[in-house]
């Protein structure tokens, strides 16, 4: 875990660094105010002087002390700072998502293996692979076209109104918040779901298969507690190990989300930092997120350990 | 292979449509011989007619005629990253599964830690530093894209090793490069090919979103994703903006993860 949070952090640093071009160019190319000599001053200032190894193990210490150093945008403001202030609104959608994912999809993926082969099963699956198909920011789009403009029922942007909101009551603000969250929620759920129900469907069936399923049935078990007790349990297991290895994608399309809806979290900072050329903010978002991804994976670690009989035993046999 | 994935009916429309697609792409100057680029001032927002099936966009330019150019960016997108994926997976991996050990280990580990970035950050932080061009899209998606092909070709290549067809060929004194390349590799290929057409979808996926966030291919080359920006802007007024690039996602992709789907049912028998 070490070792991988460890190359993690080197390889954003390669990547940056050993890139082509040069990181001050979108700050002083286009500004004729600024001089050579001062040229010389931001270089100094952002240690760019000093050799590489020297730089990646500043870097690597500031990453410890969570100092990224300083936004290259006019505020000036320390980065971590910039990304504080976004952090719980990305975590706070990102984990309801989650949720979310999980209540819909595995009941719809053990319905559908259940009714395997019906028309029913088919129907399902063609609504899990179209969710898997489905470009994210295009069903986003369709969204705004029927409930924002058509129907206008729901906000198109923004995590709350922005007139009005500071005299609204404790109740109104929560329904405030939860009607600009409902098509972010949309856009970030709905490719999940399509993959993990599919992935449960998959599971079940061929659970439903195995011997253990037969003798159950045999035993004159009600079907009822077969398949939830049974079946269930087994297919699941490995949705844990699934459900880590999905974290970057939920996480990634929050970039997408965000962006779309006005969102002000950290996926809209990464986007507009790299319009911008933010290279500090681009490069402490990096490190955050695959950080990010390697706690998700590691509780998926734990979750399994927890989960499965056979690991958690395993020591004590 | 051709002949059972005829026998599956939506997996041969879904290879017809990218059949037509790709001839489309190819051919559509000359079947539709509109241009593109051609701003027509008077011709602004006009909805999808007879003489302009798909409608215009905000600068008079026919939808349709970029559509079918966009359809030639998505491939070319498609083809060179998975392309450039394949080399560097099949050939990263085929090394771990075949030396094993320390080599191995290293580079799992390796591909472990590529895989803890979310794709998008780790293609928009590297376009940030690069311009937002066609090439460069096609080389970084290619570039973060390979661990999966790796991890694939590597189990394949690790279970099939000790197998006595490769002993005997390791008696003969074949060199390992040919064993690799000519003995092992054959055997992976069906399980590559899954990976590659689920691989280019999700290249024209990730190309098509960067597009719509303006740091992908920039205007005023059409593709689908950027296309869409213009959609963004008149969802009030202009619905075709909005939906025919789209679907043309949206059936793209879906056809190429109908062909995986097919072509894993029929390298594996066991899942129906």
């Amino acid at each position: 875990m070490l070792l991988t949070l460890w190359g993690v952090l080197t390889i954003s640093f390669g990547l940056i660094h050993l890139a082509p071009g040069d990181p001050l160019s979108p700050m002083t190319e286009f500004n004729p105010k600024i001089t050579p000599e001062f040229r010389e001053r931001l270089i100094k200032m952002y240690g760019l002087d000093k050799p590489l190894h020297e730089r990646y193990l500043r870097w690597l210490k500031g990453v410890i002390t969570l100092d990224f150093g300083v936004s290259f945008s006019i505020d000036q403001r320390p980065v971590w700072d910039k990304i504080k202030e976004r952090l719980p609104i990305t975590i706070l959608i990102n984990s309801l998502a989650l949720v979310i994912i999980l209540l819909i999809s595995i009941p719809v993926g053990v319905y559908s293996a259940v009714h395997a082969g019906t028309f029913r099963d088919r129907l399902i699956t063609i609504f899990t692979l179209l969710g898997y198909s489905m470009p994210s920011f295009w069903f986003a789009l369709l969204l705004m076209m029927l409930f924002g403009v058509k129907l206008g029922i729901l906000p198109i942007s923004g995590l709350h109104s922005s007139v009005g909101y500071e005299e609204m009551s404790f109740f109104e603000k929560v329904l405030d918040w939860a009607k600009h969250l409902i098509m972010p929620l949309l856009v970030a759920t709905f490719g999940g779901i399509a993959g993990i129900a599919r992935y449960v469907r998959n599971s079940m069936v061929e659970v439903l298969e195995s011997d253990f399923i037969l003798f159950a049935r045999a035993k004159g078990l009600p079907e009822r507690k077969v398949l939830y007790r049974h079946a269930l349990r087994n297919a699941l297991l490995p949705l844990i190990t699934i459900l880590g290895l999905s974290m970057p994608g939920l996480i990634g399309g929050s970039v997408i989300f965000e962006s779309i809806f006005g969102i002000p979290g950290v996926g809209q900072l990464m986007w507009q930092a790299v319009l911008s050329r933010d290279y500090p903010v681009i490069l402490a978002n990096l490190v955050l997120v695959s950080v990010l991804t390697l706690l998700g994976n590691f509780l998926a670690d734990i979750g399994y350990a927890l989960a499965d009989p056979r690991i958690r035993t395993g020591g004590r046999t | 292979m051709l002949k059972a994935l005829i026998s599956h009916r939506t997996e041969f429309f879904s290879f017809l449509f990218l059949i037509i697609l790709f001839l489309s792409a190819l051919f559509g100057p000359y079947l539709y011989p509109v241009s593109p680029f051609e701003i027509h001032v008077q011709k602004i927002l006009l909805p999808p007619s007879l003489e302009h099936p798909l409608g215009t966009d905000l600068l008079g330019r026919d939808v349709l005629a970029r559509i079918l150019y966009g359809a030639k960016i998505s491939l070319q997108v498609s083809f060179v990253a998975v392309g450039l994926s394949l080399v560097l997976g099949v050939s990263i991996g085929a090394i771990a599964g075949y030396y094993g050990g320390l080599v191995d280990q290293i580079i799992c580990r390796i591909i472990d830690m590529f895989l803890c970035f979310p794709t998008i950050f780790l293609i928009l932080a590297v376009i940030a530093y690069l311009e937002p061009s066609l090439t460069n899209i096609m080389i970084v998606i290619g570039l973060t894209s390979w661990m999966g092909v790796a991890r694939l070709v590597r189990a394949e290549v690790l279970s099939l090793k000790e197998r006595e067809f490769v002993l005997s060929a390791r008696l003969y004194g074949v060199s390992s490069a040919r064993i690799i390349l000519r003995h092992l590799l054959p055997n992976a290929v069906a399980p590559i090919l899954v990976s590659a057409s689920l691989g280019m979808g999700h290249a024209i996926l990730i190309e098509s979103a960067l597009s719509f966030l303006g740091i992908g291919v920039q205007p005023p080359t059409p593709s689908w994703g950027n296309m869409l920006i213009e959609g963004k802007e008149t969802l009030e007024v202009a619905w075709w903006l909005s939906l025919f690039p789209g679907l043309a996602i949206l059936l793209t992709v879906l056809a190429l993860t109908l062909i995986s789907e097919a072509l894993q049912d029929i390298l594996n028998p066991k899942r129906k």
